[in-house]
């Protein structure tokens, strides 16, 4: 769910030009959110509006570069916003947001601990951001074709993806893997039985040599459009991010063609992220932005949204008004020794690791 | 690029001879004419030179965390001082380490090899349509060209979406092939260089056509009747004189395929494969994943550079032609 397709973009584009013409219209008070597309129960904004009278605009956007590339340029218009963790440390350091007051969030009590934890390395002490939803970067595949192209395939293992010889036997029914170097370049490491801090250049080397081995094998990197090449059969397997299987898997049982697609969360250790609220310094309404944002810590609106996007969230008191399809999928709830072994990444603040790092991607993938 | 636009010889005679055809109102035409003139002159400084000084700019400054996430920012409240403080900012570093890794030398040379072929396929495709079209019955002919223009009614991104559609695995080609019997393991074509030919050709095709349809529906017919009266053969005729009339549709076709083609990054995004080096991509890569404006912009201003000279040497050599007639 993260990056989408470009489509998307330009449809926001558009709403986004119709929603600011209808906004100098009505002078009433108004909060504009900006948020990924398809991450969010329509009627939670409607429920919103009902019961403050605050009016709603909302749009969405399509990948986190996109995001930070208005937030850098300034004067967004938008008074909340929804990066991802990694992106979030440094636009907090490039001065993008301002400092939540916290005597306006009272739902922060329901908040998950463990999770606000994890996310205060992004965010120290929590000041700027509360969590969205989280989820995970594991394998996607297609049950049947796994079955008849490798029938004893280690499904719960990154061998399955990131062993040579595995790999080549699932080339012939496709194979796709993220385009973005920050989400799986930690899985290859872990892999290789290295830690998954993608900031050490000399592992990060090591890994993008291996993953050139896999390479002949690999169909494509993209960060998006395995979605649907997944629910339309046209890959077997796919490095990807949790929600974005799951709507794969959705789609695919609504096409009523027969394909069967699964989630798995390899045993080796995971990556976890966070997307995160947080207002920009320049927010028009920052006072309307916080009873959003406190609205959205509700228990029931959290629940009620995890249970349509099929998302994890850090709210621990709406686990109780969840769907047992939500709450009891190990693969969206992992079990506490399986949350134990995921892992986070570190944000690349110095330019010239950064520059590092994407040359040897570039390099693994085309080869010069 | 009026001169790729306006291949008509004729035309900048017609202009220059206005003003002696009424010596009279010199005085009132003369601001009249200036204040015409002007329109085209501020568009181009505003919409095209502006962005591109400070594209520039942005090329010769460093990169940093922060709001814009470059330095140094012209600062005017420093006054003289802000001004020098912010120049002595400024230097080439970044052009360096565009020649410093063969990366970026590698993309240019791809991107120019892809558009290169891609004209050429395009050419010998629009050729041939083009000529049908302007020999086609008058009547007919308004239909033809809208059935040209007609796919620019949908999103570029739809039309090429409807490729992945088309040439996928499991696509409409695939399974059309696979149940005439001809193939029985379906073609990858999808996300190979091959894929994205074929999505750029589709994709300019208009633009080649509609220069080339210009220049033949031009043609004076009675050359090739006075060609076939002295005994020419039709396919000598057509090579001595349609071919050479119709050489600056083709020069201006051209142009208008390969220069958006040499930056194009949707099609190869779309349909390629991850070996497809384009200089668009890494410009893409450059700007999102190293979130390092300067050194896209650098990139920026050298793909520029290298477009402008064939542009230039074309308009010189248009230059010299219309000379050589007046």
């Amino acid at each position: 769910m993260r990056v989408k397709r470009l489509l998307s973009a330009g449809l926001a584009a558009l709403g986004l030009s119709l929603a600011v013409v209808g906004g100098a219209a009505a002078a009433q008070r108004e909060v504009r959110v900006y948020n990924w597309s398809d991450y969010i129960d329509d009627q939670i904004l409607k429920d919103f509006e009902a019961e403050t009278g605050i009016k709603v605009v909302y749009d969405v956007f399509d990948s986190n570069e996109i995001l930070e590339t208005k937030l850098l340029t300034g004067k967004t218009g938008y008074d909340v916003v929804v990066p991802s963790a990694t992106f979030l440390s440094r636009q907090i350091k490039a001065g993008v947001f301002q400092k939540l007051d916290k005597s306006k969030l009272p739902n922060l009590v329901n908040a998950w601990p463990e999770i606000y934890k994890r996310v205060a390395q992004y965010d120290p002490d929590n000041a700027y951001s509360i969590n969205y939803m989280w989820g995970t970067t594991g394998i996607g595949y297609n049950v049947d074709k796994v079955k008849k192209a490798f029938p004893d395939a280690p499904l719960d293992s990154w061998a399955l993806v990131y062993n040579p010889d595995n790999l080549k036997k699932l080339k012939g029914c496709g194979v796709m893997f993220l385009d973005s170097p920050e989400d799986l370049l930690p899985s290859v490491l872990t892999y290789l039985g290295l830690p998954p801090d993608w900031s050490d250049v000399e592992n990060v080397k090591k890994a993008a040599d291996h993953l050139a081995k896999l390479k002949p094998y690999i169909t494509k990197f993209h960060s998006s459009e395995y979605i649907n090449a997944l629910a339309n059969g046209n890959i077997c397997v796919t490095v990807g991010y949790s929600g974005d299987i799951f709507q794969a898997k959705t789609r695919a049982e609504e096409a009523k063609k027969g394909v069967n697609v699964e989630y798995s969360l390899p045993k080796e250790g995971a990556q976890l992220w966070f997307d995160e609220m947080a207002i920009p310094a320049d927010a028009p309404h920052p006072e309307e932005a916080h009873i959003f944002l406190n609205y959205m810590l509700k228990p029931e609106v959290a629940a009620k949204n995890s249970n349509f996007v099929s998302y994890a969230n850090g709210n621990l008191k709406s686990q109780e008004f969840l769907d047992d399809g939500v709450k009891g999928n190990p693969s969206i709830y992992p079990t506490p020794e399986v949350f134990a072994r995921l892992f986070t990444v570190p944000t690349i603040e110095d330019s010239k690791t950064q520059r590092a790092l994407t040359r040897a991607w570039t390099k693994a993938k085309s080869g010069k | 690029m009026t001169d790729v636009l306006t291949p008509d010889p004729e035309a900048p005679r017609a202009i220059a001879q206005a003003p002696d055809a009424s010596p009279a109102d010199v005085g009132g035409g003369r601001w009249k004419r200036a204040a015409l003139i002007a329109v085209p002159y501020v568009w181009l400084l505003v919409l095209f030179l502006a962005p591109f000084f400070i594209v520039l700019k942005i090329s010769l400054s460093d990169t940093v965390i922060a709001q814009p996430p470059y330095q140094p920012v012209l600062d005017l409240a420093n006054g003289w001082r802000g001004v020098v403080d912010w120049w002595n900012g400024l230097d080439f570093e970044n052009y360096q380490i565009l020649f410093e890794d063969e990366l970026y030398v590698a993309s240019y040379l791809s991107s120019l090899k892809i558009a290169t072929i891609s004209t050429l396929l395009t050419l010998a495709i629009a050729y041939p349509m083009a000529y049908a079209m302007a020999r086609a019955p008058k009547s007919i002919r308004p239909t033809l060209l809208m059935a040209v223009i007609l796919p620019f009614w949908t999103s570029l991104l739809i039309r090429v979406y409807a490729w992945i559609g088309i040439l996928n695995p499991e696509g409409l080609l695939n399974q059309f092939l696979l149940w005439t019997g001809i193939i029985h393991e379906p073609l990858y074509i999808m996300n190979t260089e091959t894929a994205v030919y074929i999505g750029i050709v589709y994709s300019y095709l208009p633009f080649m056509v509609l220069p080339l349809y210009s220049s033949l529906e031009k043609l004076d017919e009675t050359l090739l009747e006075a060609a076939a009266d002295l005994g020419s053969p039709p396919w000598r005729s057509f090579w001595q004189i349609t071919v050479p009339l119709s050489l600056p549709g083709v020069v201006a076709g051209c142009f208008l395929v390969f220069i958006p083609a040499c930056g194009e990054f949707v099609i190869p995004d779309l349909l390629g494969g991850s070996e497809t080096l384009m200089i668009g991509k890494t410009l893409y890569n450059e700007f999102f994943l190293n979130r390092d404006w300067p050194v896209s912009s650098a990139i920026a201003v050298l793909l520029l550079l290298v477009l402008v000279v064939p542009i230039a040497i074309y308009n010189n050599i248009q230059a010299k032609e219309l000379g050589g007639k007046a």
